[in-house]
């Protein structure tokens, strides 16, 4: 298996740049858009968004340590079925982890968490970045993306949370009297904030490339 | 000075009428059933409508300003918006409430798909869809017409706190209508679904009834419809294929079985049928342009708002119909397509 830069010509990049590439410029969520049905399903709010984020994150750096390890032993045959193996060790470390430490919690995130099995990001890492690169680098580059997963998903959750429950980690911010907003507890809501962000995420974008002419894109909803 | 000599192919009248001069005769259609809505609701109607109207218009500056184009504001399309909004609401929507619908109609609705004309549904429709999504309660609470005091106070959810829970107002409005008239705090809609209760088409007709702003005077609405319609800025196809095929499902249900379906007069009058078909559907951004394509968008509207009414877990169909109505325009338009002139069918030009 090679160790070489995938693409020949570029440079290799630092341990820095791995790191933060997830975290921004190739942020899981709102730039790769990869992921959604956690995304999705489990950001009502902020604590299940977070620890849905969290638990993902573990698997990640986990997993792409092992296939990074791994990598000049697995033939190319079977490295996806090896992938799937490492990945349901970490799930399943994380599913009984977290049935320990709250019921309550293992309750709210569901099926969501044995799912992670199937998380494209893990897989995509695995297989893109984990077996091609040296295993500090993979550690490095699987933090950052667990990190802009989990920051992700917290800013969808905290977004659900405070419109649908008035409420931040459960904790009340406008007081008894707050009207939730039904729809953002709903599955649609996901959608709307999930839009939200990613107009956001790419007018900023579309600003930085030219910023002194007018960009054509509106803010967020 | 000589005139100047111009050389081109025809038409040759090109004086026709401008997005301004359409969207401005709509307003002026549409105010009279404003100035209705205030008389039968009051001062929460006028407010509501004020507000709501003047935070589609600022939306739409903010959205003007934050693409960088030339302001829209005068075409008068954010002020349709923001009346026709006004209308499919409650009298009692808080005004909060009423601010979010807007911003959302505008920048849901309106301003992502790229601002007027670009707009695949109806930006009134959606700002009151997502309301209805997120604030089900407040927009199913209704208070009664006619309310003797109702030019002196407001509904106490009027002025609800942004972000907090409007009062109940279900004590207020006994009291606000004498006890005697027997106030459900239900539509007449909805009064037909939940408890079988039949209005009669006088009261449907005269206003004495709980329902959204706008949407009780039925003759007000087609006589408005009609001088649209006599001027040429609305398509007359749209409304009477939605309400002749609103009232022919209508009458087929009642035909199967008289004691469980109203009558098609009931369903003409009662909810936003009359308001949605004359001047929602009618939307040109929103509807075909085929001459097929219209008689199939009205029918189909009409026909898909009698089966939520009657078959939906809510009492009023009018808006989900116009909606799915608005999103199926393109494919109808496609598939309507009118033969070109000396195609020979099958064979392809």
């Amino acid at each position: 298996m090679a160790t070489a830069p995938l693409i020949p010509g570029q440079k290799p990049r630092s341990n820095l740049e791995e790191l933060l590439e997830g975290v921004w410029k190739q942020n899981p969520v709102f730039v790769m858009v990869l992921g959604m049905c956690p995304t999705l399903a489990v950001s009502v709010s902020a604590m299940n968004a977070m620890s849905m984020g969290l638990a993902t994150a573990f698997v990640l750096v986990g997993s792409s340590l092992l296939v990074s390890l791994m990598r000049n032993l697995v033939p190319k045959e079977v490295r996806i079925a090896t992938y799937i193996l490492i990945i349901a060790t970490f799930v399943t470390v994380v599913d009984y982890a977290i049935q320990a430490i709250s019921l309550a919690l293992y309750d709210a995130l569901g099926a969501f968490i044995q799912l992670i099995v199937v998380n494209c990001i893990i897989l995509g890492r695995a297989e893109a970045h984990a077996s091609k690169n040296r295993p500090v680098k993979a550690v490095l580059n699987a933090i950052g993306m667990g990190a802009g997963f989990t920051i992700g998903l917290f800013a969808l959750g905290a977004v659900r949370e405070i419109l649908g429950a008035g409420k931040l980690f459960g904790v009340s911010l406008f007081g008894p009297d707050f009207q939730p907003w039904v729809v953002m507890v709903l599955p649609p809501g996901g959608f709307f904030v999930l839009g939200a962000w990613l107009l956001l995420f790419n007018w900023l974008d579309s600003r930085k490339a030219a910023p002194a002419k007018p960009t054509e894109s509106h803010a967020h909803v | 000075m000589t005139p100047r000599i111009e050389l081109r192919p025809s038409p040759h009248v090109v004086k026709g009428a401008s997005v301004e001069h359409i969207m401005f005769h709509v307003v002026l259609a549409l105010l009279p059933i404003a100035t209705f809505s205030v008389w039968q609701y009051g001062l929460s109607a006028l407010a509501l409508i004020v507000v709501v109207t003047l935070a589609c218009i600022a939306s739409e500056r903010l959205f003007n300003r934050l693409s960088g184009k030339p302001s829209t504001l005068s075409d008068w399309s954010a002020t349709i918006t923001g009346l026709l909004l006004a209308l499919t609401l409650p009298p009692s929507f808080p005004l909060w409430m009423g601010a979010v619908a807007s911003f959302t109609a505008i920048a849901l609705g309106k301003a992502l798909f790229g601002g007027i004309g670009c707009n695949v549904l109806n930006p009134a429709l959606v700002g009151r869809a997502f309301v209805q999504a997120a604030f089900p309660v407040a927009i199913t609470t209704w208070v009664p017409a006619f309310a003797p005091r109702r030019f002196s106070e407001f509904v106490p959810t009027t002025f609800t706190a942004p972000l907090m829970t409007p009062p109940d107002i279900a004590a207020w409005a006994l009291q606000a209508k004498s006890v005697l008239d027997g106030f459900t705090g239900a539509t007449p809609l909805a009064r037909w679904k939940f408890e079988n209760v039949l209005a009669t088409p006088a009261d449907l007709l005269s206003g004495a009834v709980t329902a959204s702003a706008g949407e009780t005077s039925a003759l007000l609405i087609l006589l408005c419809g009609a001088y649209l319609a006599a001027r040429k800025f609305m398509d007359w196809r749209i409304p009477v294929a939605d309400l002749g095929s609103a009232a022919l499902t209508a009458l087929v249900f009642q035909m199967i079985d008289p004691a469980r379906y109203p009558d098609p007069l009931f369903v003409l009058l009662s909810g936003g049928l009359m308001l949605g078909a004359v001047f929602m559907a009618t939307d040109m951004a929103t509807s075909p342009v085929t001459p097929k394509g219209v008689w199939l968008y009205g029918a189909l509207i009409g026909v898909v708002t009698v089966m939520i009414r009657y078959f939906g877990g809510l009492s009023e169909g009018v808006m989900y119909a116009i909606l799915i109505g608005n999103a199926l325009s393109p494919l109808i338009d496609q598939v309507t397509q009118p033969k070109v002139f000396g195609a020979v069918k099958g064979k392809k030009a």
